[in-house]
């Protein structure tokens, strides 16, 4: 039986239909998950899709924190279970506290959409198992808030502990030490501003380096004790 | 009536590129002299009864601010609609 991966779609997310392909195109079950029902259906992972979700109003992330369905996946991140959290996601993972930091105005106040080229760390997590640390892999950015901001001290302890999962090579937004992904403590976690699942085919990417992210859950999910 | 008005701003040692931008357009104006500036959110909250500004604290810090990047601080202020109870 094939790993179920949960997609969360709340009001205004934009990528919730690509991270369910891309979870296909890598041999998963993409399982549609809905901001207003708490219910996770028994999916092995989550998936915090890219989007503008809640308008963005207030703060990106900020309201889809409190939403019924984030109740549930904080419970579960909590217990365990593996979450990945693109661009929108990430961004909500660190309103809800499940990641440090957090995402803020690009350092020179444009809008960035371009294929980026990122140097994988953590590659122990259940989302990054198939990459080597060190591997350059290039994968869309399209972001206006995605400045990773924290302090020091938390920077300091990120680095020290391994848990920077992806840093920039030629920061697109001004990112502290050129974040671009972290994860938490206990590993399962992940938060990450560039789009895997935009780089998993080449007709629409302009590479298949993101598709690591999505067969990285499925081995996982298939090798944890059940 | 009063209304309790909570202000969200930056922290100190948080880059504002917003606040950056409006301050190189200031000489446009004409305008200088202006050391920095730096763009916050002003939120006014009306409650149905009195106001709380317990709760309000509450709401500011849940929701309002996002206290790794942000202060914020809660005050009471009259509302100058012209039939005043008192």
């Amino acid at each position: 039986m094939s790993a179920r991966i949960g997609v969360v779609t709340f009001p205004g997310s934009l990528d919730d239909g690509d991270a369910a392909r891309a979870v296909r195109i890598a041999g998963g079950e993409p399982v549609r998950l809905w901001h207003a029902d708490p219910d996770l259906h028994g999916v092995d992972a989550v998936i915090l899709p890219g989007g503008f979700s809640y308008g963005d109003y207030l703060r990106c992330g900020a309201i889809a924190r409190f939403a019924p369905v984030m109740e549930s996946i904080v419970d579960a991140a909590r217990g365990g279970m593996p979450v990945l959290g693109i661009c929108n996601g990430f961004q909500i993972l660190c309103e809800a506290h499940l990641l440090p930091g957090a995402l803020t105005r690009n350092q020179h106040l444009h809008f960035r959409t371009r294929d980026q080229l990122l140097r994988m760390e953590a590659v122990n997590t259940p989302f990054t198992n198939n990459y080597v640390a060190g591997q350059e892999v290039l994968i869309p950015v399209k972001h206006g808030e995605g400045r990773y901001v924290a302090d020091q001290r938390t920077l300091d302890e990120l680095e020290a502990t391994g848990r920077i999962v992806a840093r920039y090579i030629g920061n697109p937004n001004g990112s502290m030490r050129d974040i671009a992904g972290v994860t938490n403590e206990a590993g399962n976690v992940v938060g990450l501003m560039p789009h895997p699942e935009h780089a998993v085919d080449l007709l629409t990417g302009p590479s298949v380096d993101g598709l690591g992210f999505f067969t990285s859950i499925l081995k996982h999910v298939a090798g944890a004790p059940a | 009536m009063a209304r309790v008005v909570v202000d969200v701003m930056l922290k100190p040692e948080i880059l504002d590129p917003q606040g950056q931008a409006v301050a190189n357009a200031l000489p446009r104006l004409g305008i200088d002299g202006v050391a920095s500036v730096r763009i916050g959110r002003r939120i006014e909250i009306e409650f149905t009864g009195e106001p709380d500004l317990d709760r309000a604290r509450e709401i500011a810090d849940k929701l309002l601010a996002n206290p790794v990047i942000e202060d914020f601080t809660v005050r009471l202020e009259e509302t100058d609609s012209g039939e005043s109870a008192r």
